[in-house]
């Protein structure tokens, strides 16, 4: 295990000297301080086009840095030649795996925090409030989702051969899960066979990342979700980031690396 | 060594000449005779035609807010959200909806469906009747569809309900009168004659104002646009659906006027042409021959309302 925490160690010390993070929280923050300077027929207490315009950023922002981190870690790894040295130490493949992952996954947590930290005074600056319970679970939701993309791109970075390929890819695969993964069953309702089918087996397996956005719950101030229910969301995504790790795993254990 | 110095003066003069050639093209385009430029708008310039579609997008957006996100996509049944609610909610505009606006989801198809809607706004309510949070003295929440609707506004100035829908919120939920009458005539600047913005600017005067002989004269004059309008037309289009539910409106509402102000024979004229178009013409009726009753006895008429 401290092997395991050695390696993200490094991870998290490099995502903290990469530019990426602060460059978009500077982008998210002024984008947001401009669209809230605009008061609409002079009322201070319109807030929810912010809090969506703000939420939004912290989304792409987060995917931004959750897919362009991991794409790059095990190949730059190869391309610098420092994989030789690492996997010459007493440490396995698949604990270099979990270290890149861990590495990514609490860099993404820790600029969630920042993030949402910024928006949570963002919007108490105009609803004089906090759901403290509902940031929380907005945070923590978001923050598995990203464990399931980190390892989605973590496997993208083992198959494909390319860092670009593997970020358009996992980017572009992404967003179509975000804002159609929740109506394939629908869509394959209406459609003829064999496509009904093919349609209908992808919506059994694709992760369903857009279970995680609760945006919308959050810009419409709508009640808490039940503990019990966002508990098996998580546990939902702990079992595909395992599965995409096992995966990842598989992968990498049969590379041969030069 | 190499220095920088005559790239960075290259730069520069390539700067000034495209500036340069902009200016001059721009004059000459200015006063050229096939420019059909109605505006300079910078939106205009850039999204041209295109601007109108991005006001329905937004439009749409402001009835999403409406309802706390709770709506219809394209994957869904959209048939009970033909028109906004927000806008069938202000009393001035048609109603096209059918079916039922609270289950336009159906059943969960599957554990995934049923799972995923604890994650979303998985019930129909409407923010001036206390949004999510069922809390009715948070009615004037309403006011989050506001942004959504002026840059609706500023992007399709010819969209009449995006005036009739922001004035309605800005005076009925908001306590913001003058406003709302406000955004009224700006719609008309746009739209002169309009008789749908006339109509709504008449129930400024009438419910907020009490001015009894201004809303008078405006509706009557949206009722002489109306009539200018229909000239001409075929009946079959004077008597779709959105004109009779204007004229409707129109003749009711003066009916109701001329009740309060005591002009009973008036009201009855125009409770007569509200029958005509009426959805209820025996409801109509019934109070017609209730205020000739009382017309014939001599009694004080109470100000009531048929609809």
């Amino acid at each position: 295990m401290n092997k395991i925490f050695a390696i993200s160690n490094v991870v998290l010390l490099e995502m903290y000297r990469r530019k990426d993070f602060y460059v978009l929280f500077i982008v998210t923050a002024l984008i947001t301080a401009v669209m809230g300077s605009v008061t609409f027929f002079k009322d201070a207490q319109i807030v929810r086009y912010l809090k969506a315009i703000c939420l939004f950023l912290i989304w792409a922002s987060s995917l931004f840095i959750a897919i362009g981190a991991t794409a790059r870690q095990i190949p730059a790894e190869r391309e610098s030649r420092t994989l030789y040295p690492l996997m010459a130490k007493p440490v396995s493949r698949a604990q270099i795996l979990l270290g890149k992952f861990l590495g990514c996954w609490l860099a993404c947590g820790a600029a969630l925090v920042i993030f949402y930290l910024f928006f949570g005074c963002v919007a108490a600056s105009r609803e004089h409030q906090w759901p403290l319970a509902n940031y929380f679970q907005a945070w923590t939701l978001h923050w598995a989702m990203l464990g399931i993309v980190v390892a989605m791109t973590l496997f993208g970075s083992l198959v494909l051969t390319a860092v670009s390929s593997n970020i358009t890819i996992t980017f572009i695969a992404t967003v179509a899960i975000l804002l159609v993964g929740r109506y394939l069953h629908k869509v394959a309702l209406s459609m003829t066979e064999p496509s009904a089918i093919i349609i209908t087996g992808l919506y059994y397996v694709i992760p369903h990342l857009e279970l995680f956005d609760v945006r919308d719950l959050i810009v419409h101030d709508w009640p808490l979700i039940p503990w019990g229910i966002w508990l098996i969301a998580l546990a939902y995504a702990a079992a595909y980031t395992a599965l995409l790790l096992l995966l990842s795993w598989l992968a990498f254990r049969r590379k041969v690396l030069q | 060594m190499k220095t920088t110095r005559p790239f960075v003066l290259l730069v520069l003069l390539l700067v000034v000449l495209c500036s340069g050639l902009a200016a001059r093209i721009d004059c000459w385009f200015m006063s050229w005779p096939g420019n059909h430029e109605e505006s300079f708008n910078p939106l205009d310039v850039m999204l041209g035609g295109g601007q109108k579609l991005f006001a329905g997008s937004f439009y749409r957006e402001a009835d999403v807010y409406y309802h706390s996100g709770y709506y219809p996509t394209i994957f869904d049944n959209r048939a009970a959200f033909e028109t906004a609610h927000m806008a069938e909610d202000t009393g001035a505009v048609a109603s096209h909806n059918r079916g039922d606006e609270a289950g336009f989801m159906g059943p969960p198809l599957d554990f995934f469906d049923a799972f995923n809607r604890h994650f979303i706004p998985n019930r129909h309510t409407h923010l001036d009747e206390g949004g999510p949070a069922d809390d009715l003295s948070t009615s004037w929440e309403v006011g989050e569809i506001l942004p959504w609707l002026r840059i609706s506004a500023e992007l399709d100035p010819e969209n009449i309900q995006t005036y009739i829908v922001t004035a309605f919120w800005l005076r009925t939920k908001m306590d913001r009168v003058a406003e709302g009458e406000q955004v009224l005539r700006e719609g008309l600047r746009y739209n002169p004659d309009n008789p749908q913005l006339l109509f709504e600017l008449g129930r400024v005067y009438f419910e907020n104002y009490h001015d009894l002989p201004r809303a008078r004269n405006i509706w009557e004059a949206a009722l002489r646009n109306w009539e200018k309008q229909m000239a001409g037309k075929p009946d079959s289009e004077k008597l779709a659906f959105d004109n009779k539910f204007l004229l409707d409106q129109l003749q009711t509402h003066l009916a109701q006027l001329e009740e309060a102000a005591g002009h009973f024979n008036a009201a009855i004229a125009h409770w007569e042409q509200a029958k005509a178009v009426s959805p209820d013409p025996a409801g109509v009726q019934k109070h017609i021959d209730e205020l000739e009753h009382m017309l014939a006895t001599q009694t004080n008429v109470p100000a009531a309302a048929a609809h």
